[in-house]
């Protein structure tokens, strides 16, 4: 049964210690992720916060983030790792490239949702556009900005696994080494680890957005009966859900 | 650039990249025919029977959280096919875009409102005429919305494929990460995305085709 060699790859203690063991390879493999993630958070955030705000540029925007959503995560890391010769640099390159979109989408239509007539109280009662930005509509924005992260990191963690064949020490290495010799447990348990990781990263991360979102924000629609706020959560999940469609890489 | 030309110039690589692009086509959309059909009877399930709902739209969230490199090895393991096989591919991407499409199927079921279905059904339509003529044509804007995020990313995500062996436009990756060769990378990665503009362009005209009251209203859905 492949599955019970892929059990005993994974329990091997072997296989947990060492610089090519599964807890260094985690820990390579999540901060390719969180270097990533952050690395585009600097780009995307402040530039969602721009369009959105100024509605400038909007619609290319949207077009943008669609047309890099159909990038192929394999082709873009094998062609900048061509053309930088190698290192890890490339590697980087290619999953900030694959978490910008997510996180502009995510940001761009957090602000774009703030409810209109929020904005212009803001404004009537004198804030500049600055406290507006920042006071009223960046809060407002996070649930759905927070959602634009979480489906950046799923995209990241998963083309952290596929970069792994361009040769840099990640979780996609024992699946793919695993293929290489045949060893079919090894092959198995290294997805079933990956697969474990990615789960896990994004229950945390689910976890976070709880914890992160105004208190006022969790509140809205609930006292109002319970289907409104049923309603306004689903509109939020579906909202995040296609994002997440070209995410998983 | 002169390379790329040179590279094109063989009439024996086009023969090869042709056939990867038709077998891209057919890895990519199989599953997001099969998927409609699958999305429609759980949605329609999750619309009908709410105790299923959440269990089995946690399930989707969850399986839509594993790396694809990681169904793709899981699936001959869980089924029992060959590592190799090329089905792995499609049943993982079934798996991807039935976990995609069934929560957007349901909900726009669950917003049909209440008074079309009752005159539906004092018009004398049985549930399962009503269900096929009335309301799932109302979910069609929403189930296109998600074929169209689906199949951009499995345009994309075939690619992933090439390596665990099966064809597709990523062998043109892995060959050029191989050989250091730049040129049949550049072409996988256009194609890739002419193809995904392509499918996208079609299933909006196919959705214009499918609502034609949306165009009559001039309303965006």
């Amino acid at each position: 049964m492949i599955f019970a060699d892929a059990f005993a790859w994974l329990v091997d203690p072997a296989n947990w210690s060492g610089s090519k063991g599964i807890p260094v390879r985690i820990g390579v493999h999540l901060l390719y992720c969180l270097g990533a993630v952050l690395g585009a958070s600097a780009i995307a955030v402040p530039l969602g916060l721009f369009v959105g705000h100024t509605g400038r540029g909007g619609t290319f925007l949207v077009g943008g983030g669609n047309a890099l959503r159909a990038l192929p995560t394999l082709g873009l890391v094998t062609f900048l790792y061509l053309i930088a010769g190698g290192g890890t640099g490339p590697v980087l390159i290619a999953l900030i490239v694959l978490a910008v979109p997510p996180i502009l989408a995510g940001t761009y239509a957090g602000i774009q949702d703030v409810d209109r007539g929020v904005v212009d109280a803001a404004r009537g009662m004198g804030m500049t556009s600055g406290q507006v930005l920042w006071r009223v509509e960046l809060p407002n924005a996070l649930p759905l900005l927070i959602g634009g992260l979480r489906n950046a990191t799923l995209q990241v963690v998963a083309t952290a696994s596929v970069a792994a064949y361009v040769g840099i020490e990640t979780l996609g290495r024992p699946l793919l080494d695993g293929l290489r010799v045949l060893d079919y447990g090894q092959f198995v348990g290294g997805a079933v680890l990956i697969a474990l990781v990615a789960v896990a990263l994004d229950l945390l991360l689910a976890g976070g957005q709880k914890a992160i979102v105004p208190r006022g924000l969790r509140l809205t629609g609930q006292p109002t009966g319970p289907k409104k706020g049923k309603r306004s959560q689903k509109l939020v999940a579906t909202a995040a859900q296609p994002d997440s469609g070209g995410s998983t890489a | 650039m002169g390379d790329l030309g040179k590279y094109l110039s063989d009439a024996g690589t086009r023969g090869a990249i042709w056939r990867m692009l038709l077998e891209h086509v057919y890895l990519s959309l199989l599953p997001l025919v099969i998927s409609v059909f699958l999305a429609v009877v759980l949605g329609w399930v999750c619309h009908r029977y709410g105790w299923f709902r959440g269990a089995l739209l946690g399930t989707a969230n969850i399986v839509y959280t594993v790396p694809s490199l990681a169904l793709f090895a899981i699936i001959p393991a869980v089924i029992g096919t060959q590592v190799l096989d090329i089905n792995n591919v499609v049943i993982a991407l079934t798996v991807y875009t039935t976990a995609l499409l069934t929560r957007p199927v349901s909900d726009a079921l669950d917003a049909v409102p209440a008074h079309i279905t009752a005159a539906a059904t004092a018009m004398g339509f049985r549930p399962l005429r009503r269900f096929l003529t009335v309301e799932l044509p109302l979910a069609v804007p929403v189930l296109f919305a998600g074929l169209r995020v689906g199949s951009v990313s499995n345009i994309s995500l075939v690619s992933v494929g090439a390596l665990i062996g099966t064809g597709g436009l990523g062998v043109l990756f892995t060959d050029g990460f191989r050989s250091r060769y730049l040129a049949p990378i550049i072409v996988g990665i256009v194609l890739t995305l002419l193809l995904a503009l392509l499918v996208d362009g079609l299933l909006v005209a196919l959705r214009q085709w499918l609502t034609p009251w949306n165009n009559l209203q001039g309303v965006k859905p």
